[in-house]
Order: structure tokens, then sequence, then C-alpha cells
């Protein structure tokens, strides 16, 4: 490959936008994303290309295995394009059909599309679908769209223009400018606005200088950086060109958690694609600017997503974090002026440097702008990736685009922020989506995040489900978060065993002070705030615990007395016949029986109770 | 390189000590590589044995203690021999809320495991772990490369019973 330059990047992008916008080539797009390989989309790819082979149809019509498409509940999926029909759970048996259907005669195969929970209507067209129609994709422009394998693709998609014009148009003053213009604040969590961040390392002095690229998405429930590593990893190669030409770095890192091995192979790809067209490398389009990009797997610590701690494992030491200042950006990796951002922040770089950061800060909130990307999970009916401009209310994310809650269940609470964040109740669901506004009511932001609660879910154990993940993943180093959030977590489980004293609430409410005041870092500063949200909302259920020792929502297993309500059996026997131990009496039209002796509480019977009949 | 006799482990075959030797080579001069040769060393031998600790540190010219701070403080590395299949359930946020607990429970009463253990006939290994971002398929379990989605407590069983 004859490495780019400026004209000839652009007549490369005019020729592969005319091939991926050919009217008569019909474009069936896999979404080849971790969740669909699971559910089966290699085979249904493997089907589709022999099909096409056998009906001799192969040079009009073009397979291409996409990125993470996003909804991946319904996997394995497929859009065909030019029309945009989308296909769900897909299954290598239902290729011939589709193929001669669809492809050959031109009707849609009904009983594939996606079906609305809520209308119980087939729909035919993805934009038509409500989980993407309120959608606004700017980090996720391309996802499901291109082959994140081939940078032909991506070129087509203006992929390197953002660069370009990076290093020919504009000084690092006016990179950093534009980035400031959009007000953009990081993704990862904190929110710290991007561009003052780059230009303070801008600033540092010193001829060496690194730009990383924070891809240890940690927080359970979160997968948007899996997603845009999977689906369109040059966005963020590029995203890194640009802070590095913003700062003058000559070198960066991409930390990525091991577990991602989907996300790294592309990104390999990616890498080694952006080096044999000279778009990474030495002498990038022929402006004599060099950066190089190096993938570095993680081990698995989730205390390695804050900064300081992810460079000490870059260095190859403990992921401790250290205090600061020194900032990062004066004394980072190696004790060389560091920038350290998000994917998420990455990937949003190039359209920013293309079309200004007045235009990225055209949507959005006084102090929030442009948009986020949400992965929406737990109980609720659409669970996947959304992007949706901030100050979207959290009702509409939760029931315009991800459908509301199955099964006529009641909401109880939606979780933002992960470990470090808290749960909003059903009466503030029309907080907009904003660094400030969700601070307000005691959650965060957070990566991004969204685990929506249905009336099952024990918000005392959902207090003690994340003490005890951050007291697996306290490194240590300082007290208060080591002894603390320990014995915060033996207070909870106190609590969820019976065991609970009234004095333990007021406990848990200092303990949770004294570690936000004195923490090192922010995983210790943070570890508090699911407890205190938690007890803010749902006093009345930890009271519960503690003075009568009931478990309301039916979770806590100590609690439980594990017998049958004959008021609310509607003898169905779906008990009976999921209990593993025989422990479970129950005959045609009769109510179930459990005997306590021979039952080993392994909540088969509650899971499959539609009535709520065992307690 | 410079193998002898206070290295030597039952379970690291000369096949495998010429990989590690390849290992450290590639690596010895890079800083900051120690925790992708660990890595590297433990896909395979399958676990980092305190032999295999001394030697990659003296071939990394660092100390062990350093070596073994590392290993110990990731939860990637194991200093135990794992079993033929690693079964790692995510005990994310989304999985806890759509029932892992429950399939975990089955799991260590069937296999008679327990959370980051091994069984004794060294068939499986069970690993809780937290986020495997593919939350859509929620709770989920893997089970050496094979992600297996909305698994539930009465099919967990049978899933596992294909792994021999």
């Amino acid at each position: 490959m004859t490495k780019l330059n400026l004209s000839t990047l652009d007549t490369l992008r005019e020729k592969e936008s005319a091939r991926l916008n050919d009217p008569d080539t019909t474009r069936l797009l896999v979404c080849g994303g971790t969740g669909c390989h699971a559910t089966g989309s290699i085979a249904v790819k493997d089907a589709l290309n022999h099909e096409i082979a056998a009906r001799g149809v192969a040079d009009r019509v073009k397979v291409v295995e996409t990125g993470c498409n996003g909804f991946c509940a319904l996997g394995p999926l497929m859009v065909i394009q030019p029309g945009g029909v989308f296909y769900t759970r897909l299954k290598a048996d239902d290729i011939p059909e589709l193929i001669e259907s669809h492809v050959i005669n031109g009707e849609v195969v009904e009983r594939l599309l996606y079906k609305d929970p809520a209308t119980k209507k087939r729909v035919a067209r993805l934009n038509d679908i409500s989980f993407f129609a309120h959608q606004n994709p700017r980090a996720l422009r391309n996802k499901g769209l291109i082959d994140p394998e081939k940078i032909s693709d991506y070129i087509a998609r203006d992929g390197y223009q953002g660069v370009a014009k990076a290093l020919t148009h504009m000084t690092p003053e006016k990179i950093i400018q534009e980035i400031k213009a959009s007000g953009m604040r990081g993704r990862g969590g904190a929110g710290f606005p991007t561009g003052v961040k780059w230009d303070f390392a801008r600033q540092s002095q010193g001829k060496i200088k690194y730009v990383l690229c924070n891809a240890d998405e940690g927080d359970p429930g979160a997968f948007m950086d899996r997603s845009i590593l999977e689906a369109d990893p040059h966005c963020v190669l590029e995203g890194m060109t640009i802070a590095a030409r913003a700062i003058q770095a000559r070198k960066g890192y991409i930390y990525c958690r091991t577990e991602y091995q989907l996300a790294i192979k592309r990104l390999e790809i990616a890498i080694e694609q952006a080096k044999s067209h000279g778009l990474l490398g030495q002498d990038i389009l022929g402006t004599g600017f060099d950066f190089d990009i190096e993938i570095y797997q993680g081990a698995g610590a989730f205390v390695c997503g804050e900064e300081t701690a992810l460079m000490r494992s870059i260095e190859g030491k403990r992921g401790m974090p250290r205090p600061r200042p020194p900032f990062p950006a004066h004394k980072g990796l190696w004790e060389k002026p560091t920038i350290l951002n998000n994917v998420e922040t990455l990937s949003n770089v190039p359209q920013i440097m293309l079309n200004g950061g007045e235009w990225y800060a055209g949507v959005g909130t006084e102090t929030s702008k442009g948009t986020k990307v949400f992965a929406i999970s737990g109980d609720v009916n659409n669970i996947g990736l959304v992007e949706v401009p901030m100050g979207t209310p959290l009702r509409s994310l939760i029931y315009d685009i991800g459908g509301g809650i199955p099964k006529k269940r009641k909401f109880k609470a939606v979780q933002l922020g992960g470990p470090s964040g808290g749960c909003v109740p059903e009466h503030l669901l029309d907080t907009p989506v904003d660094y400030e506004e969700i601070a307000k009511v005691g959650a965060i932001m957070g990566s991004g995040g969204v685990i929506v609660m249905d009336e099952r879910s024990c918000m005392v154990d959902m207090a003690r489900f994340f003490m005890e993940f951050i007291q697996e993943e306290s490194c240590g180093k300082c007290t208060p978060c080591r002894e603390g959030t320990f014995r915060m977590l033996d207070i909870l489980e106190k609590i969820c065993a019976g065991k609970g004293e009234p004095k333990d609430i007021k406990d848990l409410e200092d303990l949770s002070h004294v570690i936000h005041q004195s923490a090192l870092c922010g995983l210790g500063q943070t570890a508090a705030n699911p407890v205190l949200s938690a007890l803010k909302y749902f006093r009345a259920e930890f009271e519960a615990h503690v003075n009568e020792k009931v478990c309301p929502a039916k979770r806590c297993v100590p609690l439980l007395k594990f017998e049958v309500d004959p008021e609310l059996c509607k003898k169905c026997g779906l008990c009976f016949k999921s209990c593993p131990a025989d422990a479970i009496d129950w005959e045609k039209k009769q109510v179930a029986y459990i005997h306590v002796d021979k039952c080993i509480k392994c909540m088969s019977c509650f899971d499959k109770c539609a009535f709520g009949a065992i307690f | 390189m410079f193998r002898n006799e206070k290295y030597s482990h039952e379970d690291i075959t000369n096949e495998m000590w010429e990989r590690i030797d390849a290992v450290i080579q590639t690596r010895k001069n890079t800083p900051g590589a120690i925790i992708t040769v660990l890595r590297e060393c433990q896909d395979i031998v399958n676990y980092l044995p305190v032999q295999l600790i001394d030697y990659i540190a003296d071939g990394m010219n660092l100390p062990a203690s350093e070596v073994f701070g590392v290993a110990s403080f990731y939860s990637l590395f194991s200093l135990e021999p794992k079993g033929r299949h690693t079964v790692k359930v995510c005990t994310g946020t989304a999985c806890y809320v759509k029932g892992i607990r429950e399939v975990l429970s089955r799991i260590e009463g069937e296999f008679d495991l327990c959370e980051g253990g091994t069984s004794e006939d060294r068939r499986f290994s069970l690993q809780g772990v937290r986020c495997l971002g593919a939350c859509g398929l929620a709770p989920v379990m893997v089970v050496g490369e094979d992600t297996h989605g909305d698994v539930k407590s009465e099919k967990v069983v049978q899933i596992l019973d294909q792994y021999k």
C-alpha cells in the first residue's frame, strides 16, 4: 500500500463513498459485536455467504460484518441496505428463505422483523423503531454501517478527514480552542473539560509527552467503550492522533481490558492498516508529524480505571493511585506530561475537528454539551446501547427508548454511574441527563451505565452488592477505603442476614462521610455513594430489614420463609417443576407446599412464580 | 537460557520452557512489560507456579518480590492450577439484577465448587468476574471461549454437562 497524502486521501474517500452508497448493490450488514457473536452471528454470516454464492448473486449482494449495533438483546441482528430493513434473532436456517424473499423477490420477511413490545406490531425499518428513532449518533455514527476491519469503509464515511484538517490547517492552539468551544467534558465519568486538560499538557515543558486512551471499562453495566472499539476502532486512533498533535506527543497507549479480546483484535488490525496507509506512524499524511500507538492489555483491576493507577500499570507496577498534584498533565506516565482520555471522548474528537466546536455544542444543556452514550440494561424491554443529546430526561431514556419495564412489573429505581454512582427513584425520573442535574439527585453521570430495576430488586441488597464490589476492588493503599469499605460491607451483610440493629444505619452514614472525606482516590471517595443514595430514597426498606426482619422485595434469602401463600397461589405448578431438590408438593388444582427441611434455598421457585405467592 | 534444577516444576514441560524463554527474550528490554510477560507465560502454563515467577524475575532482571507483587495484585493471574474449563460467571450489576446469584449458587451446589476455586478432578474452575460488557445477554456465563447468554439456574447444569 502506498502511503496517502492529502489529495490521495480525498480521491480514495470519493471512490470508497461511491462504493458504499452504490444503489445497485445490496449490503447485508450482519452485526459482529461480542453479543451477537455469542448468539450465533458467525453461523448466520457463513450461511449468508453460502446462499449468495449458491444463487449466483454474489456480484450485487455483499455481506458485511459490522461492529456492535447496540441492540444486543435481540441478536443476531442484520440490517439490509438500501432500505434499512432490520432483522432480529436470525438463525442460519432462516437464511435461504430470507435471501429468496427479501433479496431476490424484494419482499420483507415479516416473522423475522422486530416486534414492538408495547404495540405488539412488527416494524420493518430500523429508523422507525423507537429504540433507534430517539437517538442522535455522533460517537456511534458509524456503528453498524461499516466493516470495522476495513479502513476503506471508515475513509468512505469521512474518516481521517479530521486529522487531515488538524495536521495541515490548524495549530495546536487552534485544535484546543475548538475542543474548548465544543464544551465536551470527559465521558469516562468525572466530566472534566477535555480542552482544558489538553491545554495543561500542551503548556507543560518536555520533549516526551504521552497520549493515553482509557479503554479499561470497569463499571459493571457499561459497555459503550467495548462497542465503539468493536464497531469503529479507527475513530479512536484518529482522535488520539489529533490529541497528540495538540500537545505535541509522539507516542500513545490504549489501555484496554484483557476481557475485550474482540476489541483488541480489531484495534490491532486498525493500527496495522492505518500505518500502512500512512495515517499513523512516521510522517503522517506527508506532513512530517510522527505518532505511534501501542495497545496495552490490563490484567483485571477495577482501580486501574483511575488515571494515576492506570499509568502505574503501564509502567509494569501494581496499579495503585498516587496523590495529586502533581497532575498527569505535568507528571504522568514515566513522569512525563500525559493526557488520558476515555474511548468515548476520543471518538468525538474527529467530528469536532471536521464540523467545529460550535456544531458539537449545538445540542445539550448549559453546562453539558453534545451527546452521551448510555448502556441500558437490567429490567427493561430494549437492552442496548443508545446515544442521546444531553438534557434528555431519564424517563425518556427508560420508557421511549428502553421501551419500559417487561412483564407489567413496576419500576423501582434506576442505577446510574456504577459503583461510584447512585440510584434514582420514580419521582425523580424527569431529571435531565446533565452532569450537574444528576449529581444533585445523588447519583453521577459516570461512564453511562443505566441499570433499570423493577420491584423485585432489594435496595439493601443492591447497596451490599456495590459495597462488595468496591471492597474487593479496593487496592488497599489507603486505610479509609481498605478498612472503611470492609466495615460497611460487614454491616450491610449483617442487615441482609437479618441480624441488623437500629444503630447500624447511623454507623453506615457516619462511615460514609469519613470515607468520602479521607480516601486517596476517586474510587474510595465515591465508594459510599450507592449506600447513601439508597438510604436517602429507600430508608424504609433498610428499616424493614433491621426492625421487622423482613425483606419487602423478597431478595434477601435469610429473611425468607419459603412458604406458599394459599391466597395468591394460582396452583399452576411452575414452582414444583422448577424445584431441583424435590422439596415442593403439588398436584393439579392444589396449592403448592414447600418442605422447608428439603429446601436448598436456591430461589428457583421464586424466579418462576409469576404471582409472588412464595414469601 | 539459565534454566536449572531450582526452577523445575512438574507442570512445566520442556516445550513450555522454550516458549517461556521466547517470551522473556522478546520483552526483556521493554520497560513496563512485566504484566504482558506474566500474561503470556500464564497462557502457556495455565497458571503461575512460584518457580515460574522466580524464573521470570531473573529473566527480566527484576526482584522476585516485585514480580510476585504484580502477579498477586491483578485478578487475571492465578497462583494455583486451574481446571480444564474456566467458568466465568459475570457478577456485574446487570447480571446481578437478572439473577446471576441463583446461577452461581446452583453451579456451586451441583459441582461442589466455590467461587474462585477449582474442582478436585480439575474439570472446572469457577470465577466470578466483573462485567463482561455483554449486558444485553444478561445473565452471562463464559466457559472457555464460549459465551452463554440468558443463563437460567435451571439450564446451567445442562450447559456445563457439555464440558467434560
